[in-house]
This record gives C-alpha cells, sequence and structure tokens, in this order.
C-alpha cells in the first residue's frame, strides 16, 4: 500500500455507450473514466437515469461499451467474448443487484453454491453453509426466494456474492428495494464482510449516506465521472463504517 | 377515451397484428389448427365413404332388392319377381381351391347368370391394375374373370389356364371392379367369376357345402315394393331381404365402427390441443394485466375489456380453424389411401359439412380452454398502474376445469353421437388422464433426492423441472400419451403377435381340409397318410340350424349382442365323436361313456353357451335338412382354438347324426417346402377345400396392419398436438429462463454450461415422458395378451429403448429449439426488467 502506485484491479478509459432506438439515439456515457485499485472501495452517485446502472454492466462486463476500454485485473474485456467475460467474472468478481437476482428455482444454499460451482471449486456444500451462516441465514439454507422476505433475500445474495471470495465486488442500489431499517442492517453486513474479506468494491447508489461508507466517491453526470468536491479522488482507501 | 370506447373489431385487428409476435398467439393458434385438421380430417374421409354409399346404394347391391338364401333359390320366388314385371338375375358363391400347376390359392368363387348386374357395371382389364372397361354382362360360359389379388398370387393373367374343381378353365380378362362386392379388408380371399351354367361341370357343390345363392331383382319402384311385400313375412329360416335402404349391414357396421372410433382419437388431439391453449393463455392473460389495467383507467368499461380480448380470440380461431380445416382436407386423402381396401369403389369428394364441424370444434376447444383465464382480464383494477401488485385473482379452478370439461363432453358427445358410449369414453379418458399424471408425479418427485448428488448442470435442469412440478407432469403426461398409443400400435403390437406365433409349436396344423364327401374319406386318410401325414383324423360335419332353446324358439330379435344374432341366423357345424379333442377342457357336467353312443345329447362350448344363453340341462333343438334333433346339453368344453385342430361349438356322440347329409373335415400339418402335394391332393380331390392357415392368418394381419396403420396416422395429430403442449409449457417459462440464464452468466456461466443446463432439464422430462408411454404401453400389452392371446408376455428391450430414446430425444430437441434463444440474451437486459 505504501507502493507509489499500485496496479489498479479495475481500469476504464474513455468509455462511451450510445442506444439507438426508434426515438433516435441516446448518449448514456460519453468518455467515462475511472481506476480501482486493489482493496479500495468506491461509491458511483448520480441522479436517476444518469447512467449508473449502464456503467457497472461495462466494467463488470456484463455488456460492451460502444466506444473505450475496460480492464479488469489487466485483462481488457473488450477482447473477450462473452463466453469469455463470463469465465472471468466467475473466477474474479461478486455481485449484489438491488433486486436481489436469486434463481427462483434452486433454494438458499443451492443459490450460495451457485458460483463456487460454476468456478469448478470441489465440495462447495461446506463453504455455502458457513457463507450462509455468516449471514446469519443458518437456519433457512432450504428455503426457497420466494419464501424468503427481502431482507433475508439479499442476505442470501450477499452470502452468494461473498462465497467465492471474489477479488472485486460490484453492488447496485443494494439496499433499493428494502425499507430503511432493513436497508441498514443490510449495509452495515455488506460492509463488514468487504472488511473482513479485504474485497475491492465498487458500489452504485443514488443514496448518498450509503456512499459516506466509501473511501472514495464519483459523481456521474452528463455520461462523465466526476470526483466528488469533498473527497479529493485518489485519497486512498479508507476503512468502512 | 373515445377512440378505446369505439374501437371494435378493428383495433382488436391491429392488436392481433401487434401481439402475433409476443409468441402465445401463434402456438394458440398452432394448437388448435392441429385438433381441427385431425378431426376434420376423419370428418371428410367419412363423409366421402358415407356419399359414396348413398350415392351409389342401388349399385352396391347390384339390383334393387337382392334375396340371399344358403339353399337354392325356388322357382315360385323367380315367377313371383317375373310376374311383377321385374329383371331378375342370380349369383352363388362359395370357397373353392383355385390351382395352376404348383400354385394353390383360396378364392371366392362366384357365379353369374344371365342378366347380372342388374344395376351398375363389371369393368375388367387386360392386366392386373391396367385402365380398365366396363363389361354389361360376367364371364362368358367357359371361361374365367379374376381380380388382381388373384392374378397376382397366381402369377396368371387372360390366356392362362386355372383349374377349379374338375375343369380346366382359360382366364377371359382381370376383374377390377364389381359393384355388389365389400371392400376388399372385409374378404379373405380374392375373387374368381366365372358363369352360373359352369358350376355343375367343377363338381365343387356338393350336399353340405357352404354356399350362397342370391336371386337379384330390378325393376319398377312399385313393382320392388310389391315384391318385397309379398315376400316379407314369408321368409323361410335363411332367406334375407337386401333392399337400399339395408344395403350390405355389415359394411356399413364396420365403417360406422371405424368412424366413430377414428372420430373419438382425433379428439386426443383436441384433447391435448386444448391444454397447449389453457398454457398459452394463462401467459398471455399474465403479460396483458399491465394493458387491461391501463384501458380501464383510460377509460374502458369490463365489457369492453372482455369485448376486446375475446374479439382477438374470435380472430385467432377463425384463422386456425381455416388453416386446419386446410389441412385436414390434405390429411384426409391419406386416410383414404390407408383403408382403400374397405370401401367399394372410388369415393366422390366430400360435402362441406365436415368443414364446418372441424371449425366448430377448433371453436369450442378455444373456448372451453382459454377463456376463463382470458376474462380475467377483466377484473384487473384500474389501479395497477400505480400499485403494480395488484392482480385480480387467478380464475378459480372450477371455472378453468369446468368450462374445459364441458368443452371436452361436448366434443365427445358429438363425435360419439351416442350418451352411453360418450360416458364411458368421457370415464375411461378421465381415468387414463388420472392415472398417466399420478404416475408422472410420482416420476416427477422421484427426481428430488437426485438434486443434491449431481453437478450444477443437472442441479440447475432437475430444479426447473421441480420448481413448477404441475407444468412438469402436464408435459410429461401430455407427450407421454401420444407415445404409448404409437408405441402400443407398433411395437407391442407386433411383439405380440410374434409371441403368439412362436408359442404355436411347430407341427401345428397348417392345413384344414373342409368339403371332404363321405365316399371320399378313406382316399384323403390313404392320401395324407402316404405323404407323412401321421393319423389323419377326419370329422363328421353336419350343417343345422339353433331353432328353440328349452323349447322357446329363438330368433336374431331375441339377442342383443352383434355376436349371438350372427350365430342365431347362421348354420352350425354339428359333429359326432366318441371323445373330445385333446385340448378341450370339460368345465361342466360330463362327457358321455362309450355306452352312451346314440343316446342324443350336446356338449357345448362354453363361450358360445353364453352368448346364447345356453347352460349346462338346457335342451337344444336344431333344424338338420329339414328333420329335428333335440336333446339337452350335458357337458360344456372350453375350446384352445389356436391349436388349430379341428373343433366344434356343438358335438353329439357318434351315431346320432347318422343319416344326414355329411362331409368330413380334417386338419393336418405339411412342411411348406411340400407345396407340391397339395396341387396332388387338388387334382386327386377336386371338390375338396384347401384351406391353407398361413394364408388366412397373413391376411387377418393385413387388416390388422391397415387399421392400425389408419389409426396411427390419426394419432400422429395427438403426438404433434403434445409437442404444443410441451411448447406452450415452455413458453409461459421463458421470462423466467431469461431472467435465470442472465444471473448465471453474470456468475460466469459459459454457453456450454447453459446449455447442458437445459439439455438435462428437457432430456429427463423427455426420458421420464418415455419411460411412462413404455411402462403404460408395456402393462396394456401384458393384459392384453393375457386377455386376448392368453399369453404370457415380457415387452422386449426394443420398447423400453424406443420409448425412453424417443421421448428423450423428441423433448431435448424441441425444448433446445424453443429456448435456444435464451442462450445468446444479453444478461444486462433481463436483470434490469428483474
Amino acid at each position: 500500500m505504501e507502493r507509489p502506485s499500485p496496479p489498479p484491479i479495475l481500469r476504464a478509459e474513455e468509455l462511451g455507450k450510445r442506444v439507438t432506438s426508434p426515438e433516435g439515439t441516446l448518449e448514456i456515457l460519453a468518455g467515462a473514466g475511472l481506476s480501482v485499485a486493489a482493496g479500495e472501495s468506491l461509491a458511483v452517485i448520480g441522479e436517476s437515469g444518469s447512467g449508473k446502472s449502464t456503467l457497472l454492466s461495462l466494467l463488470a462486463g456484463l455488456d460492451l461499451p460502444t466506444s473505450g476500454r475496460v480492464w479488469l485485473d489487466g485483462t481488457d474485456l473488450t477482447t473477450l467474448d462473452e463466453d469469455g467475460r463470463a469465465r472471468l467474472r466467475g473466477r474474479l468478481v461478486g455481485f449484489v443487484f438491488q433486486s436481489f437476482q436469486l434463481v427462483p428455482s434452486l433454494t438458499a444454499l443451492e443459490n450460495v453454491m451457485l458460483p463456487l460451482e460454476l468456478a469448478g471449486r470441489d465440495d462447495p456444500r461446506p463453504a455455502a453453509l458457513e457463507s450462509l451462516a455468516r449471514v446469519g441465514l443458518a437456519a433457512r439454507v432450504r428455503h426457497y426466494p420466494s419464501q424468503l422476505s427481502g431482507g433475508e433475500q439479499q442476505r442470501v445474495a450477499l452470502a452468494r456474492a461473498f462465497s467465492t471470495r471474489p477479488r472485486l465486488l460490484f453492488a447496485d442500489e443494494p439496499t433499493g428495494n428494502l425499507d430503511r431499517r432493513t436497508g441498514e442492517r443490510v449495509s452495515e453486513l455488506l460492509f463488514r464482510l468487504n472488511e473482513e474479506h479485504a474485497t475491492t468494491l465498487v458500489l452504485v447508489t443514488h443514496d448518498p449516506g450509503l456512499a459516506g461508507h466509501c473511501g472514495r466517491t464519483l459523481r456521474l453526470e452528463g455520461g462523465r465521472l466526476h470526483a466528488e468536491p469533498d473527497r479529493p479522488p485518489g485519497a486512498g482507501p479508507r476503512p468502512g463504517a | 377515451m373515445r377512440p378505446v370506447a369505439a374501437a371494435g373489431p378493428t383495433l382488436a385487428w391491429r392488436w392481433l397484428r401487434r401481439e402475433w409476435r409476443g409468441g402465445e398467439l401463434p402456438l394458440l393458434a398452432l394448437a388448435v389448427t392441429l385438433a381441427v385438421a385431425s378431426v376434420s380430417a376423419v370428418g371428410f374421409f367419412a363423409d366421402r365413404v358415407h356419399r359414396a354409399m348413398s350415392l351409389r346404394a342401388t349399385e352396391l347391391l347390384a339390383a334393387d332388392v337382392v334375396l340371399v338364401s344358403p339353399a337354392a333359390i325356388p322357382e315360385a320366388r323367380r315367377s313371383a319377381a317375373r310376374e311383377r314385371g321385374l329383371a331378375v338375375a342370380e349369383t352363388l358363391t362359395f370357397p373353392s381351391m383355385v390351382s395352376t400347376g404348383d400354385r394353390l390359392q383360396l378364392a371366392e368363387v362366384k357365379a353369374v347368370g344371365p342378366g347380372y348386374p342388374l344395376r351398375g357395371e363389371l369393368r375388367v382389364a387386360p392386366a392386373p391394375f391396367a385402365p380398365d372397361t366396363p363389361r354389361a354382362a360376367g364371364p362368358e360360359p367357359g371361361t374365367v374373370w379374376v381380380d388382381a389379388r388373384l392374378a397376382t398370387a397366381l402369377g396368371v393373367g387372360p390366356g392362362d389356364r386355372l383349374q377349379i374343381g374338375a375343369v380346366e378353365r382359360p382366364v377371359a380378362a382381370v376383374l377390377s371392379y364389381e359393384p355388389d362386392r365389400p371392400g376388399d379388408l372385409f374378404t379373405l380371399g380374392p375373387r374368381l367369376m366365372m358363369h352360373l351354367d359352369d358350376v355343375p361341370a367343377t363338381a365343387l357343390v356338393q350336399p353340405g357345402s357352404r354356399v350362397t345363392h342370391r336371386l337379384l331383382v330390378a325393376g319398377s319402384e312399385t313393382g320392388v315394393a310389391d315384391f318385397r311385400e309379398a315376400l316379407e313375412g314369408r321368409l323361410t329360416r335363411g332367406e334375407s331381404l337386401q333392399g337400399v335402404r339395408d344395403t350390405r349391414p355389415e359394411l356399413r357396421v364396420a365403417l360406422d365402427r371405424a368412424e366413430r372410433f377414428l372420430g373419438l382419437a382425433a379428439l386426443v388431439s383436441a384433447l391435448l390441443a386444448g391444454v397447449a391453449v389453457a398454457l398459452a393463455a394463462r401467459r398471455y392473460a399474465e403479460r396483458h394485466l399491465d394493458t387491461a389495467a391501463i384501458l380501464r383507467c383510460l377509460g374502458a368499461t369490463q365489457a369492453r375489456v372482455t369485448g376486446l380480448f375475446a374479439t382477438q380470440l374470435l380472430l385467432v380461431g377463425a384463422i386456425a380453424a381455416t388453416a386446419g380445416v386446410a389441412i385436414g382436407y390434405l390429411a384426409q386423402a391419406g386416410l383414404a389411401a390407408l383403408l382403400a381396401e374397405a370401401y367399394p369403389g372410388p369415393l366422390p369428394l366430400p360435402s362441406p359439412y365436415p368443414a364446418l364441424a372441424g371449425a366448430a370444434t377448433g371453436l369450442v376447444t378455444l373456448a372451453g380452454f382459454a377463456l376463463p383465464p382470458l376474462l380475467r382480464l377483466r377484473e384487473v383494477p384500474p389501479l395497477r398502474v400505480l400499485r403494480r401488485d395488484l392482480a385480480p385473482l387467478p380464475a378459480r379452478a372450477r371455472a378453468v376445469y369446468g368450462s374445459a370439461l364441458l368443452a371436452l363432453g361436448a366434443l365427445v358427445l358429438w363425435q360419439a353421437a351416442d350418451a352411453r358410449l360418450a360416458a364411458y369414453v368421457l370415464a375411461a379418458a378421465g381415468a387414463t388422464v388420472v392415472v398417466l399424471v399420478a404416475a408422472a408425479y410420482a416420476l416427477v418427485s422421484a427426481l428430488r433426492p437426485l438434486r443434491g448428488r449431481v453437478g450444477v448442470s443437472w442441479r440447475f435442469g432437475l430444479a426447473r423441472i421441480a420448481r413448477r412440478p404441475g407444468q412438469s407432469v402436464v408435459q410429461v403426461a401430455a407427450f407421454g400419451l401420444g407415445l404409448m398409443v404409437l408405441l402400443l400400435l407398433t411395437l407391442v403390437r407386433g411383439e405380440l403377435i410374434e409371441g403368439w406365433r412362436d408359442r404355436l409349436p411347430p407341427d401345428t396344423p397348417n392345413y384344414f381340409l373342409i368339403n371332404v364327401q363321405p365316399d371320399e374319406v378313406a382316399g384323403v386318410r390313404a392320401f395324407l397318410s402316404g405323404h407323412g401325414v401321421a393319423e389323419p383324423a377326419l370329422y363328421p360335419m353336419v350343417r343345422g340350424r339353433l331353432a328353440a332353446i328349452d323349447g322357446r324358439p329363438v330368433s336374431a330379435e331375441d339377442y342383443e349382442g352383434a355376436r349371438a344374432k350372427r350365430l342365431v341366423e347362421r348354420e352350425f357345424n354339428l359333429s359326432g365323436a366318441s371323445r373330445p379333442q385333446g385340448d378341450n377342457r370339460i368345465v361342466a357336467g360330463s362327457w358321455w361313456e362309450a355306452g352312451e353312443t346314440a343316446l342324443p345329447q350336446f356338449s357345448v362350448e362354453e363361450g358360445l353357451a353364453g352368448t346364447l344363453g345356453v347352460t349346462l340341462g338346457s335342451r337344444l333343438r336344431f333344424q338338420v335338412a329339414g328333420q329335428e334333433v333335440e336333446a339337452p346339453v350335458t357337458s360344456l368344453r372350453t375350446v384352445q382354438w389356436d391349436s388349430f385342430r379341428v373343433n366344434f361349438f356343438v358335438v353329439t356322440p357318434p351315431g346320432v347324426l347318422d343319416g344326414f347329409p355329411t362331409t368330413y373335415v380334417t386338419s393336418f400339418h405339411l412342411p411348406p417346402e411340400r407345396p407340391e402335394v397339395l396341387s396332388e391332393l387338388v387334382r386327386a380331390f377336386p371338390s375338396v377345400t384347401v384351406l391353407d392357415v398361413e394364408a388366412i392368418l397373413s391376411r387377418v394381419r393385413h387388416i390388422l396392419e391397415q387399421a392400425a396403420l389408419a389409426v396411427q396416422y390419426v394419432f400422429l395429430f395427438a403426438l404433434l398436438a403434445g409437442v404444443t403442449v410441451l411448447a406452450a409449457a415452455v413458453q409461459s417459462t421463458l421470462d423466467e429462463r431469461r431472467f435465470e440464464s442472465a444471473v448465471l452468466r453474470t456468475l460466469g456461466a459459459d454457453r456450454r454450461r447453459l446449455l447442458a443446463g437445459l439439455l438435462a432439464e428437457f432430456a429427463t422430462l423427455g426420458a421420464l415422458a418415455g419411460l411412462l408411454a413404455s411402462v403404460a404401453a408395456a402393462v396394456t400389452g401384458v393384459a392384453l395378451a393375457r386377455a386376448v392371446f392368453d399369453l404370457d408376455y415380457v415387452p422386449g428391450p426394443g420398447l423400453w429403448l424406443s420409448g425412453v430414446g424417443a421421448g428423450l430425444f423428441g423433448v431435448a430437441l424441441a425444448g433446445y429449439l424453443g429456448t435456444r434463444r435464451v442462450l445468446s440474451h444479453p444478461p444486462m437486459e433481463s436483470l434490469r426488467a428483474g
């Protein structure tokens, strides 16, 4: 950490994203760039419709930019096909989404086992059970998502996200679908796990309070990223709450 | 708001075009098209046969009225017709051996007198299947005509000579059409036609021979009616009158039955199509909850919303019905070709009525299965535009099943045209569905413990099956049903017949000799012994009619069943024997002792006794050659008919039938490599008729095959309808699948993994459906084997392999085709929607 320039685990240059619809062309991102060092926690904030989720999907390789490039752990995502990107995600990345995105036909345990199995881990069951125990759901491993409350579902999603010990975690409005008190508990859990696992975190939110837990905040506006004035870019990682 | 309120069918039509791409409507249309196609194909075919029969009713008789009799027609009958200015002609039919060189064939000989045919025409050709020309009369005396089957069997054509009984005659032409002949499917032997004047020279018709005499009568309507009236009530036993209205009852009954059966079979497609329709309609309704809410918000009344969606449904129904009728029209030609031997002559074009009936079937199916979910849309509260969680209660199960059952009941009642049969069919169908669904449920449940022990792709596939157990069960049962019927009709049928044949000992008699005259018995016995037949036994046979049971005169009207009626109408073969045949078993009473010979008594076959209501101790009276024989039944026997030994329904002690006209009959085994023995036999004893068991069996097998092919043809539509059920079920889960595959992709699954998961799911579903079909076909086969063939049937590995294999590959392919686009769906799109 004391070294002058630790290699960034995530870097984006001049990201542009245009979508063409019958109503015309819409420019969502225009020249957005960022660099995230390993272990850092970064919040991206912006108004509704400012393109936060689009940015996240490009950074995670869920979608391809119209222009610009993204490097994930040194690999240029734009040179990989969807299967290549999927394998890279499986190896490096965890996700937490606003709407949880659990697989409805799988139990809580099976949902948590899923990324472990996709990564080819032997015997994923104990690791998944442990992960669920850490989010306080040891008693509900056989339940299906539809049998769990919103807060519980998001906790399963957290267990799933951390089960593979990913080096990079993307979180998209993780508390957006939860009431305030549940949201607070989930965000507390998120930052605690993040700290325990020393994971790099990229969090997208419109909630300044949630962003405040991160070491650094960028604001997405007009398709570009701007450093938040009170937190100069490059301020370095800062412990979570 | 005005446009919505004012919009009628035009809006519905515009919407329909836009919604078509949504996927549910084309599927709905496809399902209805299949139902309409299968029902109208059968309908068109049946209609053509009906029209053929009524258009050519008099021609089918070759006369206006026909007197049929087992005995020679008395001169009084002929003059009764002539006195009324009517034209008459006579025919005589009987089975006989026909040979050329070493080749032998049993033929149905028809000898025709001058004037035949009185109505319609004969057609002959210079060679089998060559273009034919009409002839006003039958063959010239001294020549014969043969039909294509006989010409092919014996390898003869015009100019060749045939041995018939005691004479040899040249073939003058190939007979290609004969008006008063039942469809070829219903006759066992091919046809030989000769002149009536040539019959005595053949020496084929002897006392006791089985012959049918016909007096054909035609002329003015009043004259014919007068003739009928004069004869009716004065007919002797065995004589019957056939008019235009009662033309060919056997043909009519057989075709009516076939038509009803095929019509009901076609309804299986309608049932499966209904299931697909219900699945597609439910998804369509779910996708349109928001639309309905917005419409309500914009001021559309509940009635308007209902009208809009109902009109769309009607438009889809109309399109599908039109397509279905068109396909049905093309398909009926296939059915007509498969059953070509069952009806005489070419068929006229069908009337438009079956098109209407087919289209109505489609609309009833559509309404019964699709309306309840769509009607829910009227219940959508307008507030849903603000609160998306507000949805109307799902359609009540009672409403859904009720309306579907009502629709199905109406269709079955219409096809069966008989309330009792309809009730039986519905009950049987209901029981089948319950059993299939229960079995499918058990199979799906059995997958659960597997989930913990398999890799991620398989777990995912199995989880998908378990996620919607109801839907998985429906898919397995629907696909399994179609597959089961096809397995039953092909593999199990073949294996059963094979199994039965294999069970027959190698020395099972393969030839019967009938019409052996008393003075030929010693000669025939010596001939057979001389050719290696051990202890040839010839049995006497006396023909008699059952006149009374326990003093009560019997007539066909006293009996319900067709078999009982036929037995009473026809003559019995009575025989005398001192010991029962080796394969007989006495089940009641006792066989006579050696000393009881000439003491009149009967031993009756058990099944026959049951059919006619005869019990131990009943007194039977037979009329034999103008005399009567009355005696009590002293024993009941079972007979193993497929031993191919000579057996009789009714047997007396030897001596009781002495003095009556008697012929002799025997059966024996002749190695197939020695056919020349038969030619020698027929030359030595020309009036003896040889029945080739193998030829008769292969004829029966051919008939079974034709019937099975026609049924399979109809069930092909059912299998396709089963595929639409699968497709509808898959389609209703597409959104979920897109979402799930997006999550999996996000978590790092590549395309290969996703594909493996899909294939695991569908291959498992298909294998279950195939397993279900194989088990059901095997169980039915075993039951049939016990009941019909008295056989222990063990289904071969082929049944399981083809059942499970066909299910696995069929469903995996259909599932892959239905879901492959999910694999390439960009993950972010689904996640955002989620």
